[in-house]
């Protein structure tokens, strides 16, 4: 009996790999992506908070800032959709015109992350040996922090102050997200090349005298991509909750600054009298966190059917 | 023995079911179906498949991936994930009673005891985080009701039956840290250890090196022939089973196509399909001459071909092949062909 | 295995080296004022900064102050606060509560979590995995002071089953609720994980052994292939501890609980920098103990990693 002998007969005929493979995973997944009603929630909702961003007055124009003490902690009427919270703001006014925060500070430390993440990925797995090595013990000792002990930990030592400007307040809690945030999309990236790097269209076009930079963006990073965008989408939603967590514990966001996290944490005082204070940022921060969340989960189905 | 080993192997006994096979027929599986409902449609996997095995016989059931040899075993064994597989028609008797009927609790029983089987990847079939005498032992704990150090002797003997160097040391052993040939054999010990009538091996050398192939192919002859085993060897290798197998049915498209002894088998195929396998085999009396590959692919097993189904890539095919289906029919004494065309096949 | 133990202490020891130096880099080296935020709303009296500055070594150069550093740290001087009370004593004295919350919170999420993944991986799409999968969303999306807030407001101030804060003496019983709540988000995420796996092993080649063994369905299942999918759950729950400390800040502010956490809070309240890096710092060497201690016991559940 010899290897020869043997009849292969039916051998699995082996999928093309490389970008073809790529290119086509795309286009199924987005037509599954279609068909799902989750997706198109999501996207709705985000959307809807982006608006919110963007242009607040679109959705109401009282001033979130005016406060009538005189009718402070009134239930919702048609005077005021959500009610007065209990310095007497519009609380409807109040929550719309805190979308932005949310919104600035998620997706701008989600582009951080996935630029610092992705590089050290890169750098990691691509070049291995003694930059690998590294770049992991950074990426580890990183990682070793939780993001909101970081978090706690960098605002307390550069607090803010009553007149400091709102992007500086905003810049300050991006950064640190930034900073905690990156490692897991580091590893993430670092292991997708590790997967890309051995196959023999990559090995070809190295000996070909491609440069890396070539290599990277026209081969590894097309197959990488999709796990980090769902990482990435869920993280948006992380670090909203982050946010909104540190504001609540007054170290993130601080007045005069409109924030969901401020006015949750504003609302607990008054739990027992008025919980109605704390329902609307309460409802529209989870929405938020859960749009993207959804959107990550909707993706990462699409891209891997088996995980359904 | 302790007294509560006794008692619980005594209720062990009382409340299994024996079997005797009658004038040594062990299983008979007859005009058995098996289709796969997929969301694509149905995938009609196995299309009436009959077969006989007897005490101390060896079949070798050959075909390529798709064929219906693995869902076979599967079926026989009762391990097809049902849904999506479902069983339409057909029954698998064993010693007389239908496994397919057979109340739930009482077909496990049947499965280490009385029918066992040997998968084709010895590493994936072994639970990882157990050590390997402990997989083994399950056997034991689990059908004879013995308690663990009991049941770990055993499974030392077993290991040392099955030739494993050393194995009373690596009895507390992980899977990962054997070699491929070694965790095949203990995936083997597993499966006799209760001594079953029926061993089922599905590709048990598929994932070997090919010297290893052969001493765990001795291997399962030898035990075959010491505790006279009904053996099932599912194979899409010719060479593998020539040596072993008694007879050998053929499967193209969920039907056996042809049965016969091995030696005539090789010696003068009944079946287009079986000789374009044994055309494509290298030789070394025709070295230098293009090898013979049969045209075409296997058929999609949701639009099997009308009439005979391996007609379209047939060189024999004549219209009657596209419009009627053969029945495997007596060609010669002792084999079968399904072919309108196996006189010519035969002589020709 | 002895080589796997002595492998993890080594590998410990840059890390325990490098997220220090991060914490003494952000609080002490940066440039700025590093008493800002330390002495409450005012600027610190200059005997507190002359004090601080001698204690922390200002006045040497880099190395020799984070060597400093790190023997007050190994001996357990975690610094004095502007009300002259050592952050240390504080800390021995509240741990035990923190500890018991933890716990309890470990306690709650691998419970229901794993009962809940389980009844969802073993009837994948049927009703009871589409209602785990929605839920567990949802748990995941509302953030822990919401959902706390939420709880306390209904159980606590509305219905008056459980009690609405903690007193200090934080029994068993009084802790119930805000380690529910402090456990919740990982109890989604512990069911999520295990239903992932369970329906990931369930289709393995060894689970196919096991029926094939004879087997029952339930030793099938709640053996063979509970074990394996445990073993990622383990991991989980290791490096999400440092998310249930960051969680216990939130809850023991919530629940009005004398702990660790409480005393973080008040700290940030009252800008006292020093309680606030103290306790910090040592959370951080908490959780990297925890995931030291969770290294070692994946080590022993697989046996794969620790054989080798």
């Amino acid at each position: 009996m010899t290897e020869a002998s043997t009849i292969a007969v039916g051998a699995e005929t082996s999928a093309p790999a490389g970008h073809d493979e790529a290119r086509s995973l795309t286009s199924d997944a987005w037509r599954s992506l279609k068909k799902n009603p989750i997706f198109w929630v999501s996207m709705a909702l985000i959307v809807a908070f982006l608006l919110m961003a963007v242009w607040p007055s679109l959705f109401t124009n009282v001033d979130p800032a005016e406060a009538v003490l005189k009718q402070a902690r009134e239930r919702p009427s048609a005077n005021a959709w959500f009610g007065r919270d209990i310095q007497g703001y519009d609380i409807y006014s109040r929550t719309i015109y805190g979308a932005r925060a949310s919104i600035l500070v998620g997706v701008f430390a989600s582009i951080a992350t996935v630029l610092i993440g992705g590089a050290m990925g890169v750098i990691a797995g691509y070049y291995g040996g003694w930059l690998d090595a590294v770049v992991s013990r950074v990426t580890d000792i990183f990682f070793a922090i939780p993001l909101l002990l970081g978090g706690i930990l960098f605002m307390a030592t550069f607090p803010n102050d009553v007149d400091s400007p709102y992007l500086l307040v905003v810049g300050k809690v991006v950064l640190v997200l930034s900073i905690f945030g990156w490692p897991g999309l580091a590893r993430l990236m670092r292991s997708s090349v590790l997967q890309v790097k051995p196959n023999d269209y990559v090995q070809a076009a190295r000996a070909l005298g491609a440069t890396p930079w070539r290599i990277i963006r026209a081969h590894v990073l097309p197959n990488a991509l999709a796990p980090m965008i769902v990482v990435a989408t869920i993280n948006l939603g992380v670090f909203i909750s982050v946010e909104a967590t540190l504001s609540f514990l007054g170290i993130g966001l601080t007045p005069p600054a409109i924030s969901w996290g401020v006015a949750i944490s504003d609302a607990i005082v008054a739990l027992r009298t008025t919980p109605h204070i704390l329902l609307f940022p309460s409802l529209f921060l989870s929405l938020a966190v859960l749009a993207f969340i959804m959107l990550g989960d909707a993706v990462r189905d699409a891209f891997d059917p088996k995980s359904r | 023995m302790t007294t509560s080993e006794t008692m619980a192997r005594e209720s062990a006994k009382s409340s299994g079911q024996t079997y005797k096979p009658q004038d040594g027929l062990l299983l008979e599986v007859e005009d058995l179906h098996v289709e796969f409902h997929t969301p694509d449609g149905i995938a009609r996997a196995i299309n009436g498949v009959n077969f006989d095995l007897f005490e101390g016989q060896t079949l070798a059931i050959l075909g390529e991936s798709g064929s219906g040899k693995s869902v076979t075993a599967q079926a026989i064994m009762g391990i097809l994930d049902m849904p999506p597989a479902v069983i339409p028609k057909g029954q698998i008797r064993y010693c007389g009673q239908d496994l397919l009927t057979m109340p739930d609790e009482q077909r496990r029983r049947t499965r280490g005891p009385e029918i066992s089987m040997v998968f084709q990847d010895a590493l994936s079939s072994l639970n990882p985080v157990f050590p390997v005498g402990w997989q083994i032992a399950e056997m034991f704990r689990v059908h004879r009701g013995m308690n663990k150090s009991d049941a770990l002797e055993r499974a030392v003997k077993l290991m040392q039956r099955v030739q494993i160097p050393a194995a009373k040391e690596r009895v507390g052993a992980y899977p990962h840290q054997f070699s491929g040939g070694m965790r095949q054999r203990i995936m083997i010990a597993m499966a006799i250890a209760l001594d079953p009538a029926v061993l089922i091996a599905d590709e048990p050398t598929t994932a070997l090196d090919v010297t290893v192939q052969a001493q765990i192919m001795a291997l399962l002859q030898e035990l075959q022939e010491e505790r006279q085993m009904g053996l099932i060897l599912i194979t899409h290798d010719l060479g593998v089973v020539a040596n072993v197998a008694d007879k050998i049915a053929v499967m193209y498209a969920g039907r056996i196509v042809e049965r016969a002894d091995v030696y005539d088998l090789y010696r003068q195929p009944g079946h287009p399909y079986t000789k374009g396998l044994l055309e494509s085999i290298p030789r070394l009396d025709q070295k230098g001459q293009q090898l013979a590959a049969i045209g075409g692919l296997p058929p999609n097993l949701m639009r099997i071909p009308e009439g005979c189904a391996f007609n379209p890539r047939c060189k024999f095919a004549q219209d009657v092949c596209r419009e009627d289906r053969p029945a495997l029919l007596e060609v010669a004494p002792g084999r079968e062909s399904a072919c309108h065309f196996a006189e010519e096949v035969l002589h020709g | 295995m002895y080589k796997y133990i002595l492998r993890r202490l080594l590998q410990m020891i840059p890390v325990l080296l490098g997220s220090t130096f991060i914490i003494f880099a952000m609080v002490f080296a940066l440039p700025g004022d590093p008493t800002a935020g330390m002495c409450g709303e005012r600027p610190c009296a200059p005997a507190f900064v002359a004090k601080f500055k001698q204690e922390h070594n200002l006045n040497d150069p880099l190395p020799t102050r984070y060597a400093k550093y790190m023997g007050n740290l190994a001996q357990g001087d975690l610094g004095t606060t502007f009300r002259d009370i050592k952050v240390a004593d504080e800390l021995k004295q509240r741990y035990p509560t923190t500890a018991k919350l933890a716990g309890m919170a470990i306690i709650f999420e691998t419970l229901i979590g794993v009962i809940a993944g389980v009844m969802a991986g073993i009837r994948k799409g049927k009703f009871m995995d589409n209602l785990v999968l929605v839920s567990t969303l949802f748990v995941i999306a509302i953030p822990i002071f919401v959902i706390g807030a939420t709880l306390q407001y209904y159980l606590g101030v509305k219905w008056g089953l459980r009690p609405v804060t903690v007193s200090p003496q934080a029994t068993v019983n009084e802790l119930l609720l805000p380690a529910f709540v402090l456990g919740s988000t990982s109890v989604a995420y512990v069911a999520r994980l295990t239903r992932t796996n369970l329906v990931e092993n369930l289709r393995a080649d060894y689970l196919r052994t096991a029926i094939a063994k004879g087997l029952t369905r339930r030793r099938a299942i709640g053996l063979h292939a509970l074990r394996n999918s445990l073993i990622p759950v383990v991991t989980f729950i290791g490096a999400d501890f440092g998310g249930l400390l960051g969680g216990a800040i939130v809850t023991e502010r919530i629940f009005n609980i004398q702990g660790v956490g409480g005393y973080l809070f008040t700290g940030i309240h009252n800008r006292d920098g020093v309680s606030v890096v103290g306790t910090v710092t040592v959370l951080v060497l908490v959780f990297l103990l925890v995931n030291l201690l969770v290294d070692l016991l994946y080590g022993v559940l697989d046996p794969r990693i620790s054989h080798d």
